[in-house]
């Protein structure tokens, strides 16, 4: 019910919005949950385990019970808050979490189970069968626990990445944080003042109390408006600072536009912030703890605070007949303002029997507690125990309050541990927890406005000292400075459930229960009974939790200690944290200037790295893309090939130390290298492990081009940064990635030479350019290389050209293939083809294979050092009997073989440990009419012609295969130098 | 990892040289590269435990100094 001439919203705009099917009136400024308080509406959700009617409990981002869905369709988003989610024009709300309706909820039956869902209950009923959990335990409990649900269709919205750079950080815009705020930019410092609220100015527009001569709220409002008129301040609401973390970097959400119902175009949905700040100053205030009793979860029953909230924020009434129960004199606060603004407060019942209450004439129970209540979806009667017995009272709203906690979150996301301050039966903050983090007002456990008002100067005033900056004076107006009197008060003895974790449905008894298990450690305390786990993170109960468990193992808070505290603070949404990186925004992607023509002839592209190169180019009447491969394999055996090879890693070394960094990275020789040749190289990791091999040129005394594979470019790139600073800081050598500079095509084939002479401004032949041999060539007038490399074995060339010009030279070297009876090949081809020639690759040297495992032991030149080549020498790794490179062939011509199969001997049974070697590549070879493979076999060269098992269990594989030596065409290797 | 053995140094020299690492709470000298940048490998000290970094240099004058002094 609204309250007549109470609150902040504005009564001139009606907002409508619906839940659970159902229109509701509101106004601009309400959240959900205050709208539908104002509409009689209290039962909001059920909860996780035993779905019982749950209604608001809080007015904040801490809200465990009323938990919504937002939106339809695709827009749909779970476990909203509706205690911090505005109305709009439009919006559509749902309860979660109850069939076939939040009303009739059949999933309440668990409920009158309880006695069998209580602490440990997964782990003890669901260990046996193994095979029943995943048949039956976990989909059944899936379907009935959980909470809301994603739509399971792609995110349709916007989100943003931002960034925010100040000298101070202000988290919360209460009283303390206005203050801190003025304070530190009157003195001229750039500040971004930060507060998850709508509205600045945090439990002043929850009071009634007055700041200086005006209500707080206006007060607030006033400071809000003289900051957002400064240049030096950045003012952030609707944003929940997420996480501390090194170096003064903040995280930060900011809900942009989940207060309206503008979606897509440019307005982001949200934008997940980093703030970097040279100081901070914690201002995140405190939230309320309730008192468990029993049956203390009614619709109905809320923090004091929240209803003081409710009734001075947004006008409404959570109930007609409303009574108050606490343990401090904060709590009376609520009982005086519902008095004033015409609502009946039945009682005014504190636990402590000395409790001198003020300014409230109605009934006043001391010395007494609540310890029961009635009703089923809604709040009916609450049973009152004191000296003089048992009293029922009929009322529909009962405000709790079992004190204050200071928020202490983000003050333990760097291994701070809070520290138990005795007098406010709670944990304060650490100093220095985080580096150039100041800690103030009720957070620090200061608990009155005016404590608060001058701990915010004090805060800002440090803060400037801090960054060097002199402060000017900041006067704190006159506000209530009331002592925070309090007796513990964590729960009432009974026997029924007493709940703590309204969320998760953990209830006194849970946490004795743990204890009596002897799960004593807060942490085994809490992965036991779920205490805090829930996406609330127990903020309204951990705390309680904690005293309970003190008590039931006999030991103090301090002892007892809290759980770790991990950001974020509260649920950020995925899509926020990864904004751009739905959909092609994953991952860059890398084209080669063939990409358009490749997609163009329908080639299906695969991912290598961030690079996309075609599978294969298929063409009419192939029906499978072996058939394709076939062919390409064809152009490359008997005419001439083309193949984009650009995506190789190219690093181009200069410099008069250029030998000596080739003779150190790779193990054979460079520096005696002809000016105009290639080699081939071996480089190994430091721990003689194999890194990456390829082929490099020598263009120039000085000047030296390195060719790497595709998948390792990066990490010899790194490799050869960390030889010459770490290791070689004094050789004269310079470098630097030209990957994306050239275009480069494999020319391949017996046609290779016919093709190119027909392009080259000067014609090449066998004397001039040799295999094995490179230089300057000029196509058409363009500047370009010409290496005579060969990675199938054929005649064949690469040609490289600036980017700009491969789209028109890949057009042109194709036609010229076509026209001689070949054409372009794509990965699956060339896999072919250097398999049938005993080509590795990153399949065979995947980074446990060495040198002499891949038949190249005598690479490691003996003339020189090398990285890698003292542990390469490691008896472990020259071992005779390790797995090294074979070829492979299937006895029967039909017979299949599989990558990634293990090899076992003949007789022996196909297990782990018999396993002698494996199959690292295959592929069908045309010239062949089988299969062919390359793997690795347990001293596999002194095994040539015998004949092994290849099991492949996953697949269910198994073929006898012949172990050959890896060169299957043409061994001697005539055809590349022909 | 700077101060890398020679090729006889020996297995133990080189053991330590590739596996042996301390790992003390507290403060410590790691090697660090610019990857996403100039790849400048840079000798980072750091306090595991706060992991505030006090001091941050090129490697390369690292390396420097240490091949002058010896
Ligand atoms: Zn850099």
């Amino acid at each position: 019910m609204r309250v007549a001439s109470k609150g902040l919203i504005d009564r001139s705009k009606p907002v409508h919005f619906s839940f659970d099917g159902r229109t509701y009136r509101g106004f601009a400024g309400d959240t959900v949950a205050s709208a539908l308080l104002a509409n009689g509406v209290t039962l909001m959700g059920r909860s996780f385990k035993y779905h019982r009617p749950r209604g608001v409990m809080t007015a904040g981002s801490e809200e465990p019970n009323a938990l919504i869905t937002t939106g339809t369709g695709a827009r749909r988003e779970p476990n909203v808050r509706a205690t911090v989610q505005e109305i709009y024009d439009g919006l559509v709300t749902r309860s979660q979490n109850a069939w076939p309706s939040l009303d009739v909820d059949v999933m309440a039956v668990n409920d009158l189970a309880a006695p069998f869902l209580g602490a440990g209950f997964y782990y003890k009923t669901f260990m046996w069968p193994k095979r029943f959990w995943e048949a039956i335990y976990e989909p059944v409990i899936r379907k009935t626990a959980g909470l809301g649900a994603l739509s399971g269709e792609s995110n349709p919205d916007t989100y943003e990445r931002a960034y925010a750079f100040c000298d101070l950080l202000v988290i919360g815009a209460g009283p303390t944080g206005l203050m801190a705020a003025l304070t530190a930019a009157r003195a001229g410092a750039d500040v971004i003042l930060v507060d998850e609220d709508s509205v600045m100015g945090g439990r002043l527009n929850a009071e009634s109390e007055a700041v200086g001569h005006q209500s707080g709220a206006l007060w607030a409002a006033g400071i809000v408006a003289e900051l957002a008129a400064m240049d030096n301040v950045r003012l952030m609401p609707r944003t929940t600072v997420t996480g501390a973390y090194d170096g003064g970097m903040f995280g930060a959400l900011e809900r942009v536009n989940q207060h309206t119902s503008k979606r897509g175009g440019g307005a982001p949905l949200e934008a997940f912030w980093r703030i970097s700040a040279k100081h901070s100053i914690l201002a995140a205030g405190a939230l309320e703890r309730p008192v468990a009793f029993q049956n203390n979860d009614r619709p109905g029953i809320m923090t004091a605070g929240a209803v003081r909230a409710y009734l001075n924020r947004w006008g409404v009434a959570p109930g007609r007949r409303v009574a108050v129960f606490g343990n401090n004199d904060d709590a009376h606060r609520t009982a005086r303002d519902l008095m004033a603004a015409g609502v009946h407060v039945v009682a005014l019942i504190d636990s402590r029997a000395e409790a001198e209450i003020e300014g409230f004439d109605g009934q006043v129970i001391t010395g007494a507690v609540v310890c029961n209540t009635g009703g089923r979806k809604a709040l009916e009667s609450i049973t009152v125990r004191s000296e003089a017995g048992e009293e029922a009272l009929q009322v529909d709203c009962l405000a709790v309050s079992g004190g204050w906690n200071p928020t202490v979150h983000l003050t333990c996301y760097m291994n701070g541990r809070p520290t138990w301050r005795e007098d406010i039966q709670s944990f304060v903050p650490p100093p220095g927890a985080i580096p150039n983090m100041t800690v103030a007002g009720a957070c620090n456990g200061v608990f009155s406005t005016h404590g608060c008002l001058s701990d915010g100067v004090d805060a800002g005033t440090a803060a400037l000292k801090a960054l060097g900056k002199k402060a000017v004076a900041v006067e704190v107006p006159v506000a209530e400075d009331a002592d925070y009197a309090l007796v513990p008060l964590w729960a009432v003895a009974g026997k029924g459930r007493a709940w703590l974790d309204f969320q998760n449905d953990v209830s006194v008894k849970d946490i004795k229960q743990a204890a009596v298990e002897n799960f004593r450690s807060v942490e085994h305390m809490k992965r036991y009974t779920t205490q805090g786990m829930a996406t609330d993170q127990g903020k309204n109960s951990n705390v309680a939790a904690l005293a309970i468990l003190a008590d039931a193992t006999g030991r103090g808070m301090p002892e007892t200690g809290t759980t770790t505290f991990r950001p974020p603070y509260s649920p950020v949404a995925i899509a926020a944290m990864g904004a751009g990186a739905q959909g092609h925004g994953f991952a860059p992607e890398r084209h080669t200037t063939s990409h358009k023509r490749t997609v163009e002839r329908g080639a299906p592209m695969i991912e290598a790295g961030l690079w996309y190169r075609p599978s294969y180019f298929p063409k009419a009447g192939e029906t499978t893309w072996r058939q394709s491969c076939d062919r390409e394999v064809g152009y490359v055996r008997k005419a001439v090939g083309v193949c984009d090879v650009s995506t190789l890693g190219k690093i181009d070394i200069q410099g008069p130390d250029a030998g000596k960094l080739l003779d150190f990275v790779y193990t054979n020789m460079f520096s005696t290298l002809k000016v105009g040749r290639v080699r081939y190289g071996l480089m190994l990791r430091e721990d003689g492990m194999v890194m990456d091999d390829g082929t490099t040129a020598r263009l120039g005394e000085h000047h030296f081009v390195m060719t790497t594979t595709t998948a390792a470019a990066g990490n010899v790139m790194r490799h050869l940064e960390f030889v010459t600073q770490c290791l070689h800081p004094e050789w004269a050598v310079s470098f630097t990635s030209v990957t994306e500079q050239w275009a480069q095509f494999a020319v391949a084939g017996p046609k290779a030479r016919e093709l190119l002479n027909g392009l080259l401004d000067k014609e090449i032949d066998n004397d001039n350019w040799p295999f094995m041999a490179c230089g300057d060539v000029s196509i058409g007038g363009v500047a370009g290389r010409l290496f005579r490399i060969s990675f199938s074995g054929e005649h064949a060339y690469e040609v490289a050209v600036p980017s700009r010009f491969g789209a028109a030279l890949f057009d042109e070297l194709v036609k010229r293939a076509e026209a001689l009876g070949g054409g372009p090949y794509g990965m699956e081809a060339l896999n072919v083809l250097r398999i049938e020639k005993g080509f590795i690759t990153h399949a065979e040297i995947e980074g446990r294979a060495t040198a002499s495992d891949v038949g190249m032991g005598r690479m490691i030149s003996v003339k020189k050092d090398c990285i890698g080549k003292a542990m390469a020498a490691r008896p472990g790794l020259v071992d005779a009997e390790r797995p090294q490179l074979i070829g492979l062939k299937p006895v029967s011509a039909e017979g299949e073989m599989t990558a990634g199969a293990h090899l076992f001997e003949r007789e022996a049974e196909a297990v782990r440990v018999n396993a002698k070697g494996h199959v690292s590549s295959v592929g069908y070879s045309p010239e062949l009419g089988r299969m062919i493979g390359l793997g690795f076999f347990a001293a596999g060269p002194t095994r040539m012609g015998e004949v092994v098992r290849l099991v492949d269990h996953l697949r269910g594989v198994e073929t006898e295969v012949e172990i050959c030596h890896p060169v299957f065409v043409d061994p001697e290797g005539e055809r590349a130098r022909g | 990892m700077l101060a890398r053995p020679g090729p006889d140094a020996g297995e133990v020299a080189w053991d330590n040289y590739l596996h042996l690492r301390d790992n003390p709470a507290g403060v410590t000298e790691e090697l660090w590269q610019h990857d996403g940048g100039c790849g400048s490998w840079l000798v980072v000290t750091r306090d595991t435990v706060s992991h505030v970094i006090s001091k941050v240099e090129m490697a390369a004058d690292v390396k420097r100094a240490m091949q002058a002094a010896s």
